[in-house]
């Protein structure tokens, strides 16, 4: 039994790592500084970081709420917000970018009342952090309610009891007991978003400074410019691994300790 | 002063409880597990309402089935002491007591000294700074209770609140416990299914059956007539209470009470309790020569056929302590037992139980 185990965990890990040492193993790191600064790449570096920060910005607004209402709350319907929620993870993100096409699209459901506003949204960058977003909510939906539901009901009980509304109640119990499942939820939420292709290029297309994120990058340049996809590659993974490792081992007790620490009066 | 008549279905599981606890006074409300005693804290404490009644707080309605009143938990002047505690694990000790007073608004620097103050009450102005993790399950325990009291709670449910401690910080802690008690301005409702705690903190003792109150009255009433098999079983005890010595020239250990020497088999040193259950008291005209260890004479008071059938009678004597012995049918029959009658009580030092 110990000796499948350890076998199947070699070769998973092995699986996983080989790819990616290929990948590395085709530029030194003089060459990789040496091109972070052509045009291609920097603009596609430059546009994956702000769309993506935006993106991530987006779904931690809108879905720190909506998984605090999952996790706390029953209603009609419930089940059906919960695999419309999940849906983008499972779906090929090309059927996304056509649907968000349909939507927003210049004769699209959404639309056709925005253009007559004036607001055009394919094509643009704006059109790209929507792309990202709705890739992207369901990483950070999924482990924050299940960060919220895992807090303890006799906490939120002894919270009521201490006369606490149910806002007071989720600042300073749920957010900082679910914190660390949230902060995992960024961390996956944000590397979808960096990692977005598929909507991305259906919804918003290849332009390169204003929708050309480095996956589209990557892919241009596969059929061109085989040395800039191996720099733009190796930077996306490099920038991945660090996210997720980061984020992950973010300690809670930071959060804790600010808990703790005194506030000013009011 | 708590006023409450509460039903509330839960299943298959009904609660029907009514009861009237006297303004600043402690009411012992025991009961088996799966009686309904959490059910009726949560009821109080507004975590969960009632499908019909009325609870009402030193004149203040939490809950009017009929007129339509139910108060939210956060509204309510209630402290709440749960089972397990429950305290915040990512806030200090200092932060837990804190984090009422933080709710409602309250400026830092008043916060900072209730807080000290409530901590100081309890014993545990040295570990504020402590998450609840690093304390013992009985500073955890003094951390729920200061954090319940700095609000200045009108009614105080505390649930088993010993029972998750170990037998020395029990002991320890049950005598602070009463004193705070005593000194608490609110009413207090202690739930417990150990006997030496009822009998310690209760000159109420309310007893829930299966949903319903049972018995409901003072101490020696529920240990002279309990009205159930399950209150005889839980109450109808002899308790004592005293100081435990070792006899050096035998080896024997003592119980020093106010009105004798109560021998008993072992135990550590020290203020305790014990229970002689009155199934162990053995009643005779003559005074016994066998092994008993402990005698005593007195008169017979009064003879209660004990429920539900009454094949057993407990008989109250006015020995010095009072005692009440359990015996059967048979045996008054055979001894022509009736009050005002000489006898004398007599139990082993074995069938002592000395309580924490």
């Amino acid at each position: 039994m110990q000796a499948f185990v350890l076998a199947a965990a070699v070769v998973l890990v092995a699986f996983l790592a080989l790819p990616f040492v290929a990948l590395l193993l085709r530029v030194s790191p003089m060459q990789l500084v040496a091109r972070l600064g052509e045009r291609v790449v920097l603009d596609a570096l430059l546009l994956s970081l702000v769309t993506s920060a935006a993106a991530t910005a987006t779904v931690v607004v809108l879905g720190i709420p909506v998984a605090y209402l999952l996790a706390t709350r029953d209603f009609f319907g419930k089940r059906v917000v919960e695999v419309l929620i999940d849906l983008p993870m499972v779906l090929p993100p090309t059927v996304a970018g056509f649907a968000l096409l349909m939507a927003f699209g210049r004769s699209g459901l959404a639309g056709r009342s925005l253009s007559a506003l004036g607001v055009t949204i394919p094509f643009t960058t704006a059109a790209v952090v929507i792309a990202q977003v709705f890739m992207a909510v369901p990483f950070l939906v999924g482990p924050a309610r299940a960060g919220f539901a895992g807090v303890d009901r006799r906490l939120l009980d002894a919270a009521a009891t201490l006369r606490a509304s149910e806002s007071f109640t989720f600042f300073r119990v749920m957010l900082p007991l679910a914190i660390p499942s949230i902060i995992a939820g960024i961390a996956m939420s944000c590397a979808r978003a960096l990692g977005e292709f598929g909507a991305t290029i259906t919804f918003a297309g290849n332009l390169p400074g204003t929708t050309q994120t480095m996956p589209l990058a990557v892919y241009i340049a596969l059929q061109s410019d085989l040395d800039t996809a191996v720099v733009l590659s190796v930077l996306l993974l490099i920038m991945s691994f660090g996210l997720l490792l980061g984020l992950r081992s973010a300690p809670a007790g930071w959060f804790w300790n600010r808990a703790n620490a005194q506030r000013p009066g009011r | 002063m708590l006023s409450v008549q509460v039903d509330k279905q839960l299943g298959a599981f009904r609660l029907e409880a009514a009861m009237e606890v006297g303004d600043r006074s402690v009411m012992v409300l025991v009961g088996e597990s799966g009686s309904g005693k959490t059910t009726l804290l949560r009821l109080l404490a507004g975590l969960t309402h009632p499908d019909h009644g009325r609870i009402e707080v030193d004149g203040v309605r939490w809950f009017d089935g009929g007129a339509g009143v139910s108060m939210p938990a956060m509204e309510r002047a209630v402290g709440y002491v749960a089972q397990d505690y429950a305290l915040f694990p990512h806030l200090s000790a200092a932060e837990n007591v804190a984090f009422g007073l933080r709710a409602q608004g309250m400026a830092t620097s008043t916060i900072h000294s209730l807080v000290a103050v409530a901590l100081d009450r309890l014993g545990i102005g040295t570990l504020a700074p402590r998450r609840p993790l690093e304390l013992s399950g009985g500073q955890q325990q003094r951390v729920a209770i200061a954090r319940a009291i700095v609000l200045e709670p009108r009614l105080l449910l505390l649930d088993e609140p010993l029972s998750a401690l170990d037998v020395q910080t029990r002991r320890a802690i049950r005598a602070e416990l009463r004193r705070l008690l005593a000194e608490l301005p609110c009413t207090t409702l202690y739930v417990t299914h150990s006997p030496a705690e009822a009998l310690a903190f209760g000159e109420r003792i309310t007893v829930l059956e299966g949903g319903r109150i049972t018995q409901s009255g003072t101490r020696e009433d529920l240990m002279r007539h309990p009205r159930s098999s399950y209150v005889a079983e839980f109450l109808g005890v002899n308790l004592f209470r005293g100081t435990l010595s070792i006899d050096v020239v035998d080896v024997r250990a003592q119980i020093a009470l106010p009105q004798g020497v109560l021998t008993i088999t072992d135990g550590s040193q020290g203020e305790i309790s014990a229970v002689v259950h009155p199934r162990e008291i053995t009643l005779a005209l003559e005074r016994p020569a066998g092994t008993a260890r402990n005698v005593f004479a007195g008169t017979i008071e009064e003879l209660v056929p004990e429920p539900p059938s009454g094949e057993l009678v407990r008989v109250s004597l006015k020995t010095n302590p009072p005692l009440i012995a359990e015996v059967t049918r048979q045996a008054v029959d055979d001894l022509g037992l009736k009050p005002g009658m000489q006898v004398f009580a007599s139990f082993k030092a074995a069938g002592i139980i000395v309580a924490q």
